[in-house]
């Protein structure tokens, strides 16, 4: 845990970018950066396939499906990153297999525990965005497309979800920001991403005004990017009247 | 597992209180509600300057919430727990430093949905407001605001599990919130992480999704679906 | 009463309005009609400021009510706007819709706002809808309720955009009748309107625009029966024809 700076309130240094900006200090928050942005490149290609087999689970009409889908998505975003991360790290692992077990350790544990989380919390946000996309394409669309002899998948792919596409597209991308701020609850179980880097040098320096500003610049400038992409695909894809 | 929540219930609920401070649950719940409490009228203040005709309070706005919807929870917790201090002058406790970090995070987001409440009016109702010759905040206050109020009611309940689920971030600071107890409680027991980190699942559960389905209500009940959405 | 002077207004790089110049004088109804986009409603909606002009003056009762710096506000209050949509207030009862104003704007005590409203309401028909919501009214009644919140403020102008375009047909008449009600009391009115009966039965003038110029002024009985511009005889045809749709 972190300990409370409040003793040497008084004496606090004056900024010094130049610490964070090479050396060893840098070098931590940089490895810190690269990881970060691995949790989220990672997550981000393991959650949209799952969100969009959870979202068609959600649309099939199979109620069983339905309900599995539903179960899914409430059960998991309704408890907070952190404890899924506590649930993955602490609670999991003793129910795998030995060997199982023993591959986990011998990789980064912390990191993968923090994937699974990620991945898990970030796909059920992103299923009900991709749900209600489909959803706002009109249902005589999946009528006229199953009309012409094609199957529910089939028709899934070829007439709704690219019409879909240009609705959910923008909200993905938001939930593609709330991922990369949630990438820093890894420091909880101590994944050494850049909040916990942060924090590190922040002990290590007593710096902590140096290190945050770095972190905050640094998640910021993602985030823009992230924000800019979405803007950018509102305005060159907009959505279709139908 | 009957066992485990026979003995830390208590515990689990509402801390070491009586004989120490209150934690647990208890002080989840009293930290989120606080928190939405408070970052309600900031919320509103910011979500009116957002839309207010006025660029000189609009921009900075604007970037004040962009900043903090750009960074993370933990970000803004690690900054008020380094920067409460100096700038009070005296050591803060982690719920006070948990507390504003939670208004500063949620008055932004309050603001986003104070802002898509206003929007999601049809333009004529203060065009029309104002042709009466009230005042821009005089047609905000009486026409505009009491109706984009009664749509966000949905959103501010779903913005109260939000808060809910952000108040776990007091764990890494230290704060005696349910997550923190919990992992007090696995550390006692020890042979049981599985099922005490499902009993936190569990608890969060209901509470948030008791909470989700109470807004799908309201929303029914009072905007039959034309209530309004704000991209998280 | 109205002076409007050489007013241009331009949205982007579309000329909205071009050198328009009329007035109206105390006492007079004036229809405005023109197909649609020739910038009638926009013209109606620069006289109380709810659009902004390039240049040119408007005065009403001599003041210029585009002079940065007037207090709007208490201009707009003696101008009556009735709008297209109704824009009626859904979260306040009729009588609240009514009273608003009056009560804010003009300090009006409450039990004294409620009287007049009600005597507005009783004028337009209304009196036993006092307490029902917007939302519980046919378009007609809310039509005639947003005339009566108008007319609260006691105002000497009153301007209509269209005011029964959003109607079902068989309601534009109950709203057409409170507008030949108070026309024929000598209220100074500007109306936007398709409706060609009531401008030949109600109009002192009628003023045909097309394309953000004025293009013909003329008494009611002139512009139906020999209109002279070749614009103003196409859009007669047009609205006279069963088959160019529904007027409006």
């Amino acid at each position: 845990m972190l300990p409370n700076r409040a003793a040497r309130q008084s004496c606090m240094p004056d900024f010094d970018p130049a610490l964070v900006l090479a050396g060893p200090y840098h070098d931590l928050l940089v490895s810190g950066l690269k990881l970060s942005l691995q949790l989220l490149a990672i997550t981000f290609v393991l959650s949209l396939p799952l969100a969009t087999i959870v979202a068609l689970l959600r649309l099939s009409p199979l109620r069983a499906l339905r309900w599995f889908g539903c179960a899914y998505v409430e059960s998991i975003r309704n408890v907070p990153l952190l404890a899924h991360m506590l649930f993955w790290y602490f609670g999991a692992p003793e129910l795998y297999p030995e060997s199982v077990k023993h591959w986990l350790y011998a990789m980064n544990i912390e990191a993968i525990s923090a994937v699974i989380a990620l991945t898990l919390y970030t796909s059920a946000f992103m299923s009900e965005d991709i749900r209600s996309g489909i959803r706002a394409v009109p249902a005589v669309q999946f009528e006229a497309g199953r009309a012409m002899g094609f199957g529910f998948l089939a028709t899934m792919r070829l007439v709704i979800l690219p019409q879909a596409t240009r609705v959910t597209v923008p909200p993905l991308i938001s939930q593609t920001l709330n991922l990369w701020k949630g990438t820093s609850i890894a420091t909880v179980i101590g994944v050494s991403e850049l909040m916990y880097q942060a924090a590190q040098v922040e002990s290590a320096s007593f710096r902590s005004f140096e290190a945050f500003v770095f972190a905050t610049l640094a998640y910021l400038s993602v985030s823009l990017l992230i924000t800019g992409a979405a803007s950018w695909y509102q305005h060159r894809y907009p959505v279709r009247p139908t | 597992m009957i066992e485990l929540i026979d003995t830390y219930w208590l515990f689990f609920l509402v801390g070491q209180y009586p004989n120490g401070p209150l934690g647990g649950l208890s002080l989840t719940l009293i930290l989120a509600s606080l928190g939405l409490v408070l970052a309600l009228p900031l919320g509103l203040l910011l979500g009116i300057a957002r839309v207010s005709p006025f660029a000189a309070l609009r921009w900075p706005v604007t970037a004040v919430i962009f900043v903090v919807r750009g960074t993370p929870l933990l970000m803004v917790v690690f900054w008020a727990y380094f920067s409460l201090p100096v700038l009070t002058g005296h050591k803060t406790d982690q719920f006070t430093t948990m507390l504003v970090a939670l208004v500063v995070f949620d008055a932004v987001y309050l603001a986003e949905i104070v802002r898509a409440g206003i929007k999601s009016l049809p333009a004529g109702q203060m065009e029309c407001a104002r042709s009466l010759g009230l005042s821009w905040l005089g047609a905000m206050r009486l026409v505009v605001l009491p109706q984009a109020l009664r749509h966000m009611l949905p959103s501010l309940v779903n913005q109260f599990v939000s808060t809910i689920k952000e108040t776990s971030l007091g764990y890494i600071i230290g704060l005696t919130e349910v997550s923190f107890i919990a992992a007090q409680i696995n550390t006692q027991v020890f042979t049981m992480p599985m099922q005490v980190y499902l009993i936190l699942g569990l608890t969060y559960f209901t509470l948030c999704f008791g909470l989700s389905r109470f807004a799908y209500w309201l929303d029914r009940r009072f905007n039959r679906g034309a209530s309004i959405r704000v991209a998280a | 009463m109205i002076e409007i002077e050489k007013v241009n207004k331009w949205f982007g790089s579309y000329h909205a309005l071009v050198d328009i110049s009329e007035s109206v004088g105390k006492g007079e109804v004036v229809v405005v009609c023109g197909p649609s986009g020739s910038g009638k409603s926009t013209l109606i909606r620069t006289l109380n400021r709810l659009e902004p002009i390039r240049s040119g003056r408007i005065l009403i009762d001599c003041h210029d009510i585009h002079r940065p710096g007037l207090d709007i506000n208490a201009f707009r209050s003696r101008i009556g706007f009735v709008f297209q949509q109704f824009n009626l207030f859904p979260h306040l009862d009729v009588l609240g819709n009514c009273t608003l104003a009056p009560i804010r704007l003009r300090g009006l005590k409450p039990a004294e706002a409620r009287e007049r409203a009600l005597a507005l309401l009783d004028r337009v028909g209304l009196v036993h809808k006092a307490h029902a919501y917007p939302a519980e009214l046919s378009g007609g009644q809310q039509q005639r309720v947003a005339i009566a919140r108008a007319l609260a403020m006691q105002p000497p102008l009153m301007l209509f955009d269209e005011p029964t375009s959003a109607l079902d047909p068989e309601m534009v008449g109950e709203v057409l009748a409170v507008m030949r009600d108070l026309a024929r009391d000598g209220m100074t009115m500007v109306c936007v309107t398709h409706e060609m009966g009531f401008a030949r039965e109600v109009a002192d003038r009628v003023i045909f625009m097309d394309e953000g110029r004025v293009l013909e002024r003329a008494t009611p009985d002139a512009f139906f029966n020999s209109p002279q511009h070749p614009r103003a005889q196409q859009f007669l045809s047009d609205i006279r024809s069963p088959f160019a749709g529904a007027p409006g």
